[in-house]
């Protein structure tokens, strides 16, 4: 295809554009002090190891530099200041959905998500701003002892499972932002799999930002008991707002010996939403955890999730969909901690750039010593689809020892403009050729998603791509 | 005195020249030290940097000695044989006329302008940005060869530099200008007189005009207690091919900073690395594949095996600019892991700013084939020489990617020699 003739690609966020106004009935005010956490634990009734906790977060987050020798000098522009640092509806999460206010429900009608959907998904939690706006488990999902509630009530109604476990995976002083979040953290899900229970339907929970400058801190914390299996989505959709907005989430997943976990996550924030998140699982002996990821949107996407493979045979997995749209920065990738013999870990990442959109892989792979047959399979394919679009790839691969295997590949391609032209010949306009060759490319990953998501996905892909050729 | 508080400047050099070390000096000294921070340096032993305990190099003791080792390719064109940066032979056979073979010394005063339109005139992107300075501000003598355009060197031209003595510094530099429709081959041999720590410094820089064709190979065999750097630029014009080998034999710690400019459209650059690894040495790689015109191409092979303790690093980046259309890049590295104490580093990275690009990255980390150990074991080779033998078809693949047989002979016979096999 030629420079100069190919259309300007332009996105149309227009379809996540809005915003009701919410009456904030507990506001933190603007800002990070201690104060402010003081305030946020008492909002939210924290028992005195919660405060603690927030307090060390807090201080580990004011002595971590920020990490630009690496990353983007983007991160420079977040005055964290200017953030609103808690924000809530209130505090009791609704039960059912009668229950959720009507201009509430109005945001996620306008977002499509049907309530239909809850017949077939096995609970539904949806997040709006800090606190879980409404969250229904179904009956059977909680007969066999699975809990699915908000990471308030799990640390105020569990905490013996719940403390076990927290802030373990990721310790708060992990990076600047997970100390951030620490610090502030509100809203998320806490999720508990009895042994041998495999949770049949998906467990769901939708994400809203709908405060300007309001930054969503959620914290998540699954635990997959011995031979458990679970699988778990995210949705999230945001209004656009004028100033930038801080999303800076945590979630530790913990599978058991022979757990499953399957975390999804099929992300739409709008142009402006800083998304810094960190998200790492542990895997014990013969357990299994995989990250599916799709980042759509956002000003700069930070997010490489992990696996740490702590017992024999555990096996981690993370396919990544990044499409970074104009004005975009898509920093995403994986981490993979080999700790212990025979584990395995696959990384499969594709991403696309539009317009001046950027994609960056950035990913590390660590076999330290004295192990054995560990494997490492990483395949990284990104696809350029104007001129002035880039795409980066940073990984780190490190190993130690004799007798494992590890490969890494990456690719940078255009899109085929044989098939565009052929495409075109058969009547497609040259958007619908365009958006076509995109779902063509994702298309054995979108595979690996459940049903209902791949719809969303390609609905996503083809939102970006419509009316943005020609 | 060390190399760090003394600068010496040699009377040998022209006023200008030695004006420019003056400011190199003070630049070396101004530049801040690397840190652990610094991602050019990532996965890097930083000790290597403590520079205190090196010393500027004296007269070397048995010229005799060093001659009578130098001695590589029968059949040649021409010969310089540097020892403690010091010149010790000019062997002068077979030039085409026009052809300037001399050290640099005499290039700085003879060809001035000439000279100077090259010298170091690239700056060091890829972390030792004040080893560069060091090296230019100490620097002693070093070979500079100029091929007139249209001239060409049918026999390579073979370059020694040695070091003799206990923790001395030395500062070998090799510039290479083959201008339009030219071509050479270039053997550049590093090697230490005695088993003693050593502190070498080097640059490279290769500048290939225009439908020139350029072999640099680079023998590196120091001493077991040296830590070197070889730093390289090689900007390759329109339709020319620029093929470069490291064949890293030997040193303690070696860092490789190799960095191919690809100026015009059509330009090639083929990077090469061969690294038999054992013991508890190093090796640290950073190489910059900078495509900055349409239609060129660069393809690096790198392969390390590595034995004992040893480690390596491989940190490469091919970065495809704005204007850089048409782009074909490859980047390939494999570590052959040959014990559970060795270690390997890998960071492949690209950044593609252009469109219509065909680029892809590599980097594996495996172990010796069981089915072909088992294959040689059942005829009768045992088993160390059987993994030798892989070990040795691993190199083989890259010295092939020379295309010229008979110097894929003579360093498939130093590899050999090497892994001591036949």
């Amino acid at each position: 295809m030629n420079t100069e003739t190919k259309p300007d690609i332009n996105i149309d966020r227009s379809v996540g554009d809005f915003r009701y106004d919410v009456d904030y009935a507990f506001d933190a005010g603007v800002g990070l002090t201690e104060k402010t956490i003081d305030y946020i634990c008492d909002v939210k009734g924290d028992p005195d190891w919660v405060r603690k906790f927030r307090k060390e977060g807090y201080k580990k987050f004011l002595e971590k530099p920020m990490p630009t020798h690496w990353a983007s000098k983007d991160l420079e522009n977040i005055v964290f200041e200017n953030i609103r640092y808690y924000l809530s509806q209130g505090q009791v999460p609704k039960r059912s959905w009668d229950d959720v206010p009507e201009d509430v429900k109005r945001t996620f009608e306008r977002l499509g998500i049907p309530e239909q959907e809850r017949k077939f998904l096995a609970g539904v939690e949806a997040q709006f701003d800090s606190e879980a706006a409404y969250s229904n488990i179904k009956e059977a999902v909680g007969k066999q002892g699975v809990i699915f509630v908000g990471s308030t009530e799990g640390l105020q109604k569990h905490p013996e499972i719940f403390k076990k476990w927290f802030g373990k995976v990721i310790p708060s002083g992990d990076n600047k932002f997970s100390a951030l979040n620490s610090a502030v953290f509100s809203g998320g899900s806490f999720i508990y799999i009895p042994p041998g229970v495999k949770v049949s339907h998906p467990l769901q929970a939708y994400f809203r930002i709908n405060a300007q400058n309001f930054g969503q801190f959620e914290r998540t914390l699954i635990i997959a008991d011995e031979g458990s299996e679970v699988t778990y989505m995210e949705g999230c959709t945001a209004p656009k707002f004028e100033t930038a907005t801080l999303h800076s989430a945590v979630v530790e997943l913990v599978a058991l010996k022979g757990a499953k976990i399957q975390y999804i996550t099929v992300q739409n924030w709008s142009s402006n939403v800083f998304n810094l998140v960190t998200k790492r699982g542990l895997a014990h002996e013969d357990a299994e955890i995989k990250w599916i990821d799709c980042n759509i949107g956002s000003r700069l996407t930070m997010k490489y999730p992990g696996v740490v493979m702590k017992g024999r045979r555990a096996r981690g997995e993370v396919i990544s969909i990044a499409l970074a749209g104009d004005g975009q920065h898509q920093d995403t990738g994986a981490k993979m901690v080999h700790a212990a013999d025979e584990t395995t870990s696959n990384i499969i990442s594709k991403s696309i750039s539009l317009g001046t959109g950027r994609s960056t892989y950035r990913g590390m792979v660590h076999i330290p010593k004295h192990l054995k047959k560990c494997k490492n399979n990483t395949e990284c394919d990104a696809l350029l689809i104007n001129a002035n679009s880039r795409t980066d790839t940073y990984p780190a691969i490190t190993v130690r020892g004799q007798g494992h295997s590890v490969q890494h590949e990456a690719s940078v391609s255009q899109i085929n403009a044989e098939q565009i032209f052929y495409m075109q010949q058969r009547g497609l306009s040259e958007a619908a050729a365009m958006s076509l060759a995109v779902n063509g490319f994702v298309n054995d990953l979108v595979q690996q998603f459940p049903m209902e998501y791949s719809v969303e996905l390609k609905r996503l892909i083809d939102l970006e791509m419509e009316g943005s050729v020609g | 005195m060390n190399i760090v508080s003394q600068h010496q400047i040699s009377s040998d050099l022209p006023a200008w020249f030695s004006e420019q070390q003056k400011q190199a000096w003070t630049e070396f000294q101004s530049v801040p030290q690397p840190t652990r921070h610094d991602e050019l340096w990532r996965f890097s032993n930083l000790k290597i940097l403590d520079l205190a305990r090196w010393h500027l190099a004296s007269a070397p003791a048995d010229v005799d000695a060093l001659l009578a080792r130098s001695r590589g390719l029968s059949d040649l064109a021409a010969k310089l044989v540097f020892a403690n940066d010091r010149l010790i032979l000019r062997e002068i056979k077979n030039l085409p006329e026009g052809v300037l073979l001399l050290p640099l010394e005499e290039a700085a005063r003879d060809h001035e302008a000439l000279f100077e339109r090259y010298f170091m005139k690239h700056p060091t992107l890829l972390g030792s940005a004040k080893i560069a300075a060091l090296h230019r501000a100490q620097l002693k003598t070093g070979a500079f060869l100029y091929v007139p355009a249209g001239v060409k060197v049918e026999k390579p031209i073979e370059l020694w530099h040695w070091s003799e003595g206990d923790h001395i510094a030395i500062f070998p530099h090799t510039l290479v200008v083959c201008e339009e429709g030219s071509s050479a081959s270039v053997i550049d041999h590093f090697f230490s007189m005695n088993n003693e720590a050593s502190f070498v410094a080097g640059v490279n820089d290769l500048i290939v005009k225009a439908d020139a064709h350029l072999k640099y190979i680079a023998v590196q065999n120091w001493s077991r207690e040296t830590t070197a750097f070889h730093l390289n630029t090689t900007g390759v014009g329109k339709n020319a091919v620029a093929t470069s080998l490291q064949l890293n034999l030997g040193g303690r710690y070696i860092r490789t900073e190799s960095n191919s400019r690809l100026l015009e459209e059509g330009a090639r650059s083929v990077m090469l690395s061969i690294n038999p690894m054992d013991a508890d040495r190093e090796v640290d790689q950073r190489t910059f594949q900078d495509h900055l015109a349409p239609s060129a191409t660069s393809d690096l092979l790198y392969h390390n095996a590595l034995d004992d303790r040893s480690r390596s690093v491989f940190s490469g980046l091919i970065k495809v600019g704005t204007a850089a259309h048409e782009t074909d890049a490859y980047q390939k590295v494999r570590n052959l892991m040959l014990s559970d104490e060795a270690e390997a580093n890998s960071m492949p990275g690209l950044e593609i700013l252009a469109d219509r690009v065909r680029c892809s990255h590599g980097a594996t980390s495996g172990e010796l084939n069981q089915d072909e150990l088992f294959y040689m074991m059942a005829r009768g080779i045992p088993p160390q020489k059987a993994a030798k033998l892989i070990v040795r078809g691993f190199f083989e693949t890259v010295l092939r990617r020379l295309e010229e047989p008979s110097l894929e002979k003579y360093f498939g016979h130093l590899l050999d020699r090497r892994l001591a096999l036949g």
